[in-house]
């Protein structure tokens, strides 16, 4: 529900980059988005045409890399992927163990066409 | 073709809001906590209470968020304590912008807590940091079990979980323990603490943002 936010969000800070790089013409964004993200990504790849249909970033091509929830172990530094939520350290069994990847709301790169 | 490499946060100017909200509540050593459910699980009546019973030594400043109307700030007024509306117009969060607003032109000298009454949502407010110590997610008993694993995040990034309406267990098919145990499945430290407007578990809650405050006031807890 908030992607369209999350859109702006995007759109606002490459136009704050474009202005460092002018004359050259972005064409594509990629984003990272962990699961832990709390967003939806088709909502955001559909918020994303919408919001930039008529503007100056109409041929923009979005891509985003998806990433999963990764945990590490304090006791044995074991690092896994959490798979449905079980978040328990597959090789000792602490059960708490700390976040390491999955959270992400990033913008990673642009490419340009100079 | 070439690549700019970027690697910013997409909410930056929000975590950067935040940042400074953040210190500004250091400096002026509140405890902030961000309060987030579903529309209806409690939200509002859990705060009439807990002001009810609070010790007016300790001042309390509330921020209550809504898409429309002015309403839970009028409910939660009748307590003498600060409180401000932040009308969304439609926005499905609160974010630092909005924060910063509607504290701009109050002195937070002499403020002990700042309670933030999200809107009622179990996913947009999850992606915004509001420079609170702490988020706490409500869930009643008149909702599924199953909440924490649908809407994971918010459980993964509370400190507490607050059962609400425990009074009603005995007249809807609830499973508590089941409850707690997904709460637990994706987040094994969260604390949590039952509770129902009758008055169950208020002094436990309570309690709990006095050691916070206290932790708080003595330096003890810093937010990062």
């Amino acid at each position: 529900m908030h992607e369209l936010s999350i859109v702006s969000s995007v759109l606002d800070q490459l136009d704050e980059l474009k202005k460092q790089h002018e004359g050259e013409r972005f064409t594509k964004v990629g984003l990272r988005v962990g699961e832990l993200a709390g967003v939806d990504v088709d909502c955001l790849r559909f918020g994303f045409e919408c919001v930039v249909k008529e503007t100056h970033w109409e041929d923009l091509v979005l891509e985003i890399e998806q990433i999963p929830r990764r945990q590490r172990c304090p006791q044995c530094s074991e690092e896994f992927r959490a798979e449905n939520w079980a978040t328990a350290c597959p090789k000792c069994g602490e059960v708490e163990t700390v976040i390491i990847a999955g959270e992400e709301l990033q913008i990673a790169y642009v490419e340009v066409e100079e | 073709m070439s690549q700019i490499v970027v690697e910013k946060k997409v909410l930056n100017e929000n975590q950067k809001l935040a940042a400074e909200l953040r210190e500004k509540f250091r400096e002026h050593k509140i405890l902030v906590v961000n309060i987030i459910s579903s529309p209806g699980s409690g939200k509002t009546t859990l705060l009439e209470r807990t002001l009810e019973r609070w010790d007016k030594s300790k001042r309390v400043v509330l921020l209550t968020g809504d898409l429309q109307t002015e309403n839970d700030a009028k409910r939660l007024a009748r307590w003498g304590f600060p409180v401000r509306q932040i009308i969304t117009g439609g926005t499905c969060h609160l974010d630092a912008k909005m924060i910063e607003k509607h504290l701009a032109d109050w002195p937070l000298d002499g403020f002990d807590v700042l309670i933030i009454e999200n809107v009622g949502n179990l996913v947009c407010p999850t992606s915004y940091d509001l420079g609170e110590h702490f988020k706490v997610v409500i869930l009643s008993v008149t909702e599924g079990e199953d909440k924490p694993l649908k809407y994971p995040s918010i459980f993964v990034k509370s400190e507490l979980m607050i059962l609400s309406k425990v009074d009603l267990l005995p007249y809807v098919p609830f499973d508590a323990e089941l409850a707690k145990s997904n709460a637990r499945s994706v987040h094994p430290g969260i604390e949590i603490i039952e509770t129902s407007s009758k008055g169950d578990g208020l002094d436990q809650w309570t309690k709990w943002l006095e050691e916070k405050l206290a932790a708080v006031k003595s330096g003890e807890l810093v937010s990062a």
